[in-house]
């Protein structure tokens, strides 16, 4: 086992997938235990309709009665095929009734960070450069405002803003009819998108402006200055490399976010993704489609969290030579 | 290093020139006031001062640069006649790194960490127009050279943190001295480095500006370094220029209060010396009395002293000093130095504290190997070694904050387990530990009487009322103000707070006391005047000490007996008389061929004159 | 690193003993900046609200009082109008805080009380204790705080008990890795093994060196907690998930009533604006109490 210790970058990048692996097994533990394991599932889905023999019913059904390590093995196993059973509530499989959902909270989730991220990675430098200046203080403040907001007191205030009350430019709504796709009609996305992107641009903003100041009050960048190099250069050449490492931790963090966030955000507009999907399915007691989308997202989180790791390391030379 | 040295006959007329420098906070209090001196080309012009002088304040002015929070409010900086203040940023930019150089104190974060060094080099180089691609390919090849380094592609491939200490402070020397600038400024850049490296350092400093015929400005608190290096000489206290002259003259008769102070200050290697502190502290900046600044610590004071500050007047030819009182600062006999040591008589028959066959790890790399000492009781041992060499992990294995050692180490005959947590209260107590930096061992959260009381109670010796009181009179022993246990450590100075970390450790009343480099992050009068406490308390409690330095010199002043420690290993062991006088070992003579003293320095100096004139 | 002395700080090492007013808390240093003034008076309101406004709202929270969606005034409605079903939506704002708050503050504390111990003893072990505490803190982190909740109410159902459980279980691994963060470069200083050497015990070490030292970064952590603990209660309410779905509750309310935003939005607004002050206030105040922090530190130039 040798190669675990050793082995460069691609050693460490074994590791960390390793420990990622490991990670969401004991997530997939977790998930399992807050589900069926914490109480009676049966009794949970039956609700004021339990009598005796539907609940033995029932439990027959999802084979409740063997041992409940018995009972995770079989999702695991299930999960690692790709069958994620089915859904008690639409008694389809939970793969066919997530599919289209998947894409439009994806297209959801792309829009908002492919705006987002580079916007607050270019705010919060600015602000850095110009600090204590009006644009800083302004921006600083408005930002951290925003951030304490929670996302769908945000999304109420955009639909209350440009939806119903205030204006009415945009459409409080963004049904997707089932068979179309979100770039369709293209205007329901941009309520859900704004809210998304005021909901997580401020903390990432926030977070680069930190990491810019200690950058530019480094003595790196004083030396680069007293060599008389022009601003520009010491800003682009030496300053921005040493930024950009903490970025990745911060925008996986915020990939995070986001994936709570779908949930509030597709609920206020009835959006058809996976975050209602999950309310729906909590409301319903459907533990499968429950467990498949928790799954899902505490393993985008996962992977996301592995990518801004390996990304920071092959960004930092500090780090990267001493593997 | 093979340059050859053609000693450039020193042009009368001086490069650079600073007339009445004035440099405030932002909210106007003066840091640095009335500076005046000049460099001739070639010429190294050492500017020494303590923490709260204003020396790097000074130094970075000199490119037009100021801190944040500070900015250059009068006077005129010249280079080559030309008002470096005056310039605009343009103009400013295009001086910087070509015609006026910055050597930072501290290479490691003075480099980018995420640039390749050829990179950081070559951009000196290309900002300022040196020729085209191959040419300054040649010229950084030149570079390396010059400094001692390798000129291989495989080594200019690398990054800051690949190198050592040594290498990333060439590199920065040979930024500076790239474009060939008129004038450097050297801000302390040999500090953190060991003796050795130091050495090659200033070696290379001295002959590359005597070389290209540059005005260097060479900053430091280390007047030692600075005797070895630089002809003239100026010296700041709390933002003035209190002496400026030939660097001979002032370290044999100073003309200024101040200066023979600090130079009593300095350990020495020859002669048994306790040293002499300067009692007090400057005063910081907006705290400065109208009058002489020093005049409150002085002991020529006269009323006089406190109405104007004095102005900086010529008392020999090229030299100038800033007190009333400089003809009888000058009639006083050489600078004071302290009286020979008085050690107690080691009790040969009983050893406190016993070493045998004690190996040490640092994870899986074997940092001590097999080192054998004994202390005596009342004896004051020194362990002396540069960085890496052993000796901290070696106090740090006694006290038990180094668990990972094999052997034995005995307190009396009692053996001692590994760690501190594992050993007997009674142990615990009999050996006391006094850490280097004195701003990290005091709890901030808590007031000094609170610090200095803890081990009462953790030891159980005192509570309540008798706890107090012990508590005060242990910072009675120590020369502070009983009043001084309701304050919190960031409302005291270094020298304060190191004083309380020996209060903290004696209020135990332990046998054995250990040093680890309690005078190294202290500016040299207040490591004076901590040194003599400690031995004075070690006399009067009949204290076992083990005092680990890497300052020889220092050792002089406080030890009976040194052990020099090399990579693990003792090399040399005996009383330090005999050691320092007649070193057995190369390694021994080598660390004190290297180690910048006040008495070579000088007597090169003057060999270096006589042989010119 | 520098041998000359690196005392409190302005340009240079300097000796000199900080300006008076050292003893006073961090807490109440940070209250002369506006911000943070500002936001304890945003949090006061609201606390107030929620605490006597049940016993100053003019109807019951259940009490019809006019047909839905009255406006304000019309109809014999209150001076907010009437909600979706006809009542008072003023009394309903009145009553709607209290549940809100005192979840948030109860689960938020526990999960700093859990969080701060495991981020102490993780930082004070550095080997693998460490470790394996930092896996199990990363395993729940990967649960949005809101998605947690989802899935324990999926099965046991929305009561306050597996609600404040949720939230506080999904606090601790934040706080205790920012517990961690702080207490690490402490954990390094002198001082902690000046203790060490004379064998003092570990709890003793944790809370009588680490814990005091660590203030500032947990305040700013707590009220930030705080902050979010109200969002996804509220959140949770919002979406139906609140134990009582039909009691008056700040994000219930909006739920209930956003559906006449447009004509009568009140029944709306006047919760949103409610959770949205309170949660910029807890921000503010954090933002306060951190830059007051900071400061500190630069003044004392601590390293």
């Amino acid at each position: 086992m040798r190669w675990l210790r050793g082995g460069g970058i691609s050693g460490f990048v074994v590791r960390r997938v390793l420990l990622g692996i490991l990670t969401l097994f004991l997530v997939s533990v977790v998930v399992f235990v807050a589900t069926q394991a914490l109480g009676d599932p049966a009794r949970a889905i039956l609700g004021r309709d339990a009598t005796p023999e539907r609940l033995t019913a029932l439990q027959n059904q999802l084979n409740l009665d063997q041992s409940l390590v018995q009972q995770y093995l079989n999702w695991l196993g299930g999960l690692l095929h790709g069958d994620l059973g089915d859904s008690l509530a639409a008694q389809l499989p939970v793969t066919t009734l997530l599919h289209d959902r998947l894409i439009n909270s994806a297209v959801l989730v792309f829009c908002a960070a492919v705006i987002s991220i580079p916007l607050s990675i270019a705010l919060g430098s600015y602000a850095a450069l110009r600090r204590e200046k009006p644009f800083d203080t302004i921006s600083t403040n408005i930002m951290l405002l925003l951030a304490a907001l929670p996302e769908f007191v945000v999304a109420v205030l955009l639909v209350i803003l440009f939806a119903t009350t205030v204006f009415t430019w945009l459409p409080a709504i963004s049904a997707v009819p089932p068979g179309t796709h979100p770039w369709d009609d293209p205007e329901i996305l941009i309520l859900p998108t704004l809210t998304l992107i005021l909901a997580v641009a401020p903390y990432v903003a926030r977070i680069m402006r930190a990491s810019m100041i200690e950058v530019l009050e480094s003595d790196y960048v004083e030396m680069a200055r007293l060599k008389g190099l022009p601003e520009r250069t010491v800003l682009r050449r030496h300053a921005l490399p040493n930024a950009i490492g903490p970025v990745f931790q911060v925008i996986a963090i915020n990939l995070a976010y986001l994936a709570g966030g779908i949930v509030v955000v597709e609920y206020v507009f009835a959006y058809p993704g996976i975050g209602s999907a999950l309310l729906d399915a909590v409301v319903n007691h459907d533990i499968p489609v429950v467990q498949a989308l928790a799954m899902l997202i505490a393993g985008v989180y996962v992977v996301v969290n592995l990518l801004a790791d390996v990304a920071t390391i092959l960004v930092t030379p500090r780090l990267r030579t001493r593997l | 290093m093979s340059v050859q040295q053609q000693p450039t006959p020193a042009p009368a007329q001086p490069s650079v020139s600073v007339q009445e420098l004035q440099i405030c906070t932002n909210s106007g209090v003066p840091v640095v006031t009335e500076v005046s001196f000049e460099i001739t080309p070639g010429e190294v012009l050492g500017l020494v001062g303590e923490s709260g002088s204003g020396k790097t304040t000074v130094g970075l002015s000199l490119l037009g640069h100021a801190r944040r929070g500070l900015r250059i409010a009068g006077g005129e900086i010249s280079l080559d006649g030309e008002n470096i203040l005056a310039l605009g940023d343009e103009e400013l930019r295009r001086l910087r790194g070509s015609r006026a150089s910055y050597v930072p104190q501290d290479p490691a974060s003075s480099l980018n960490p995420a640039l390749r060094i050829s990179l950081q080099l070559r951009e000196g180089l290309a900002v300022h127009g040196w020729g085209n691609r191959k040419e300054r390919d040649a010229r950084i090849a030149e570079m390396m050279r010059e400094v001692a380094l390798p000129d291989d592609p495989e080594f200019l491939h690398r990054y800051p943190h690949q190198l050592s200490g040594g290498q990333q402070q060439r590199i920065g020397l040979a930024m500076a001295f790239a474009n060939r600038p008129r004038l450097i400024v050297l801000d302390e850049p040999t500090t953190g480095l060991d003796v050795t490296t130091q050495a090659t350092v200033l070696a290379t400093v001295r002959e590359l500006a005597a070389l290209h015929g540059v005005a260097a400005l060479y900053v430091s608190h280390d007047l030692a370094v600075v005797a070895a290096l630089a002809r003239r000489v100026a010296v700041m206290y709390a933002g003035r220029i209190v002496e400026l002259g030939p660097a001979e003259d002032l370290f044999e008769s100073a003309a200024h209060p101040y200066t023979r102070r600090l130079v009593g200050a300095i350990p020495r290697l020859t002669g048994g010396r306790s040293l002499v502190g300067i009692p007090g502290h400057a005063p910081s900046p907006g705290r400065r009395p109208p009058g002489c600044a020093f005049a409150p610590r002085c002991t020529l004071h006269i009323p006089q002293c406190d109405e104007n500050v004095p102005a900086l007047d010529t008392v020999r030819s090229g030299h100038r000093a800033r007190c009333i009182r400089a003809e009888d600062v000058l009639k006083q006999a050489r600078a004071k130095v302290g009286d020979p040591l008085d050690f107690i008589p080691a009790d040969a028959d009983s050893a406190a504290l016993t070493l045998e066959n004690l190996v040490a790890h640092y994870g899986p790399i074997e940092v001590l190997h097999s080192i054998n000492l004994t202390l005596e009781r009342h004896e004051c041992l020194a362990i002396v070694g540069e960085s890496g060499s052993g000796k901290t992990t070696t106090a740090r294995s006694i006290a038990g904050l180094h668990r990972d050692w094999t052997g034995s180490i005995r307190l009396g005959d009692k053996a001692l387990e590994a760690s501190a947590r594992a050993r007997s209260t009674e142990s615990r107590r009999q050996i006391q530990y006094i850490f280097q930096n004195p701003y990290g061992s005091l709890n901030p959260r808590k007031t000094i009487g609170e610090t200095v009381g803890q081990p009462l109670s953790v030891f159980d010796i005192a509570k309540g009322r008798r706890a107090d009181e012990m508590v005060q009179e242990m910072l009675e022993q120590v020369s502070l103000s009983a009043s001084y246990a309701n304050r919190y450590p960031d409302q005291l100075s270094g020298g304060e707070r190191q004083r309380v970390a020996i209060a903290r450790a004696l209020i135990s009343s332990p046998s054995i006391l250990i040093c680890d480099e309690v005078t190294s992050a202290l500016d040299v009068s207040v490591q004076a005047a901590i040194v003599e406490l400690l031995g004075q308390l070690q006399r009067e409690l009949g204290l076992s000490m083990v005092f680990v330095t890497h300052n020889l010199p220092l050792v002089r002043s406080i030890a009976q007996n040194v052990a020099v420690l090399s990579e693990g290993d003792i090399v040399e062991y005996g009383a330090t008389a005999e050691v320092l006088a007649d070193p057995q070992q190369p390694y021994t003579r080598e660390l004190i061929a290297n180690t910048p003293s006040l008495e070579t320095a000088t007597s090169e100096a003057m060999a270096k004159e006589a042989g010119r004139g | 690193m520098s041998q000359t002395e690196q005392a409190p700080a302005l340009a240079e090492g300097v000796d000199t003993p900080t300006p008076p007013g050292r003893t006073s808390s961090l807490l109440a240093r940070s209250l002369r900046l506006w911000r943070t003034r500002i936001g304890v008076l945003f949090v006061l309101v609201l606390v107030v609200i929620a605490i006597i406004g049940p016993w100053i709202a003019p109807h019951g929270a259940s009490e019809f009082v006019a047909p839905p969606f009255s406006k304000p005034g019309q109809n014999g409605a209150g001076i907010l109008g009437s909600d979706y079903i006809g009542q008072d939506v003023y009394s309903r704002f009145l009553y709607g805080g209290g549940s809100i708050l005192l979840s948030a503050t109860i689960s938020t504390a526990i999960g700093m009380i859990l969080g701060i111990a495991i981020g102490l003893v993780a930082a004070y072990a550095r080997n693998a204790l460490d470790d394996v505490l930092m896996r199990a803190m990363d395993v729940i982190m990967a649960f949005p705080q809101i998605l947690l909740a989802l899935v324990a109410v999926s099965l046991i159902g929305a009561g306050w008990g597996i609600i404040i459980a949720a939230i506080a279980l999904t606090t601790a691994p934040r706080v205790a890795r920012v517990t961690r963060g702080a207490a690490l470069p402490v954990v390094e200083r002198d001082f902690v093994a000046a203790t060490e050497s004379m064998g003092l015990s570990r709890p003793r070490i944790l809370t009588g060196e680490l814990f005091p030292s660590i203030l500032g970064p947990i305040m700013v952590e707590a009220t930030l907690r705080l902050t979010y603990s109200i969002g996804v209660i509220a959140a949770l309410a919002f979406l139906g998930l609140a134990p009582d779905p039909n009691g008056a509750n700040w994000g219930v309310m909006i739920k209930q009533n956003q559906l006449a935003l447009a004509t009568q939005p009140w029944g709306a607004l006047a919760p949103i604006l409610a959770i949205a002050l309170l949660t910029m206030g807890t921000g503010l105040i954090g933002d306060g109490i951190a830059r007051t922090a900071a400061g500190i530190d630069r003044e004392r130039g601590d390293e």
